[in-house]
């Protein structure tokens, strides 16, 4: 589906979100980022998929720059990603991040955790950001755990408290760092419904998953690297039921038949 | 017995050494923590600085540091630290000056070794909801930090109240001084040193096993 989205980039300029044009990363010696261009459009769900090393998580952590590029270009919404300093900040702001480790912060409490980007960085009062924080915690379903710190909660109650963190600063898109990959199998569930609910209310969404039944249920489209590249991009049930590539073919049939 | 002890002024020279201590505890965590955030800072020059700064004066003895702030300070550049002519004044001044930079070095390092305790994901998390550098800081690393660092700081304390007694060397009327006093005037030598020992004791022992609990209570639970 790479020419349609190239297409999409011609005619739509204004309905894309989150444009990678030619981006490049090393690590040392590893190229782990070759030449990536990506165009996620508003409202976009896309599943980012591949073998361990090939560089998704890299691509996703570059979106808000925790890692630096060294060529290349990312514009978030029209503006090009800033090098430092505040303006950085504030995009950041706009681009909300969930990690594989949750990394809540471990000495605040979970309603602690989803206020304290509202009242420093969007300057709300304390009242205000804890409505907001109490609404957005019953939305994924943590309401009765506010009062408790992180290490009370189970991996799922923390990853689904990580979401809301990220969605009390009304980000214009949410980055999905492998986000179920530290989770034992019963909670993943859970998990994934939060973010399938997301999805349906038209967030736009850059999702690094070895889920594929999130993948198959929930995207719009499958982006598969392998070796700091992006292989092939599909529909779902494209890239699942007829992929292209061999690299891809190879993966599927690794993963889809035990 | 213990009759010549109304010669001298033991309780004055016991809270002076309080003084000398909490006043110097207060201002070496202050530019201690300044020193610990430029040396785990973005800034090249403040790193730079912050290295520089920790690894001169730590390195240098503390008498030649209290000296030199009588001597140096005082008496060549004219410094009085708003004393006014009062040497007693000026003299505990330049000694909480002196002991303050010389223990914010250590208070640095302990904090350092705190901020290292701090996975990176809670700096990336931080920041990845757009707070700045400093409010990174302020917010998650250096209350998880000092959390982790109660332990190794109270050994810094211990050290700081022992080490006050060094500004007897510029005629600061603490408890070391008046141990002098009564050692030179009083043929009590063992019994001297016995309670100016248990002085200290009685100083420390209490702030090492509060700070020990204290240490256990805020520990953060990951």
């Amino acid at each position: 589906m790479t020419e349609v989205s190239v297409a999409k980039e011609d005619v739509a300029a204004t309905g894309d979100l989150v444009v990678l044009k030619s981006v490049n990363k090393h690590f040392g010696a590893l190229h782990v980022l070759q030449d990536i261009d990506l165009t996620i459009a508003r409202g976009e769900v896309v599943v980012v998929i591949g073998p361990s090393g090939s560089g998704k998580s890299t691509l996703c952590r570059t979106i808000n720059r925790l890692e630096t590029i060294d060529s290349g270009s990312i514009t978030i919404d029209g503006k090009p990603l800033p090098d430092e300093g505040k303006a950085l900040a504030k995009l950041r702001a706009d681009v909300g991040m969930v990690f594989q480790s949750f990394n809540l912060f471990a000495h605040k409490t979970v309603l602690e955790n989803v206020t304290l980007g509202q009242v420093k960085v969007r300057k709300k009062d304390k009242k205000e950001a804890e409505e907001r924080a109490r609404a957005l915690l019953d939305r994924v379903g943590v309401a009765a755990q506010a009062e408790k710190y992180p290490a009370q909660l189970s991996g799922g109650q923390q990853q689904r408290v990580a979401i809301a963190r990220a969605l009390a600063m009304e980000p214009k898109v949410m980055l999905f760092d492998e986000p179920t990959s530290a989770l034992d199998p019963e909670m993943i569930n859970e998990v994934l419904e939060v973010m399938q609910q997301l999805a349906r209310d038209g967030m736009t969404m850059i999702v690094v998953t070895h889920e594929m039944g999130f993948a198959r249920s929930a995207a719009n489209r499958v982006v598969f690297m392998a070796d700091g590249r992006i292989v092939e991009q599909a529909t779902p049930d494209q890239f699942f039921s007829n992929p292209r590539s061999d690299r891809a073919k190879d993966f599927l049939s690794k993963i889809l038949h035990h | 017995m213990f009759d010549f002890l109304q010669d001298y002024d033991l309780a004055g020279a016991v809270w002076t050494t309080v003084q000398l201590a909490v006043l110097s505890a207060v201002g070496s965590l202050i530019w201690g923590t300044v020193l610990a955030a430029m040396r785990v800072g973005p800034v090249p020059l403040m790193r730079g600085f912050g290295t520089a700064y920790v690894n001169i004066v730590r390195n240098i003895p503390l008498t030649v540091i209290i000296l030199f702030a009588s001597l140096g300070l005082n008496q060549t550049l004219g410094i009085t630290l708003g004393g006014g002519g009062d040497f007693e004044t000026i003299n505990f001044r330049l000694a909480v000056l002196g002991l303050t930079l010389y223990t914010s070095a250590f208070v640095c390092e302990a904090l350092r070794s705190g901020i290292n305790t701090v996975p990176v994901g809670q700096a990336e998390a931080a920041r990845a909801i757009g707070l700045s550098f400093g409010q990174v800081l302020a917010n998650i690393v250096l209350p998880q930090a000092f959390r982790s660092s109660v332990v190794p700081l109270a050994n810094v304390l211990i050290a700081l109240i022992k080490n006050t007694t060094v500004a007897a060397a510029i005629g600061v009327a603490e408890t070391a001084l008046v141990m002098k006093e009564m050692i030179e005037n009083e043929a009590q030598l063992l019994l001297i040193s016995a309670i100016i020992a248990l002085v200290f004791v009685v100083l420390t022992l209490p702030t090492g096993l509060f700070l020990g609990w204290v240490g256990k209570k805020v520990a953060v639970k990951r």
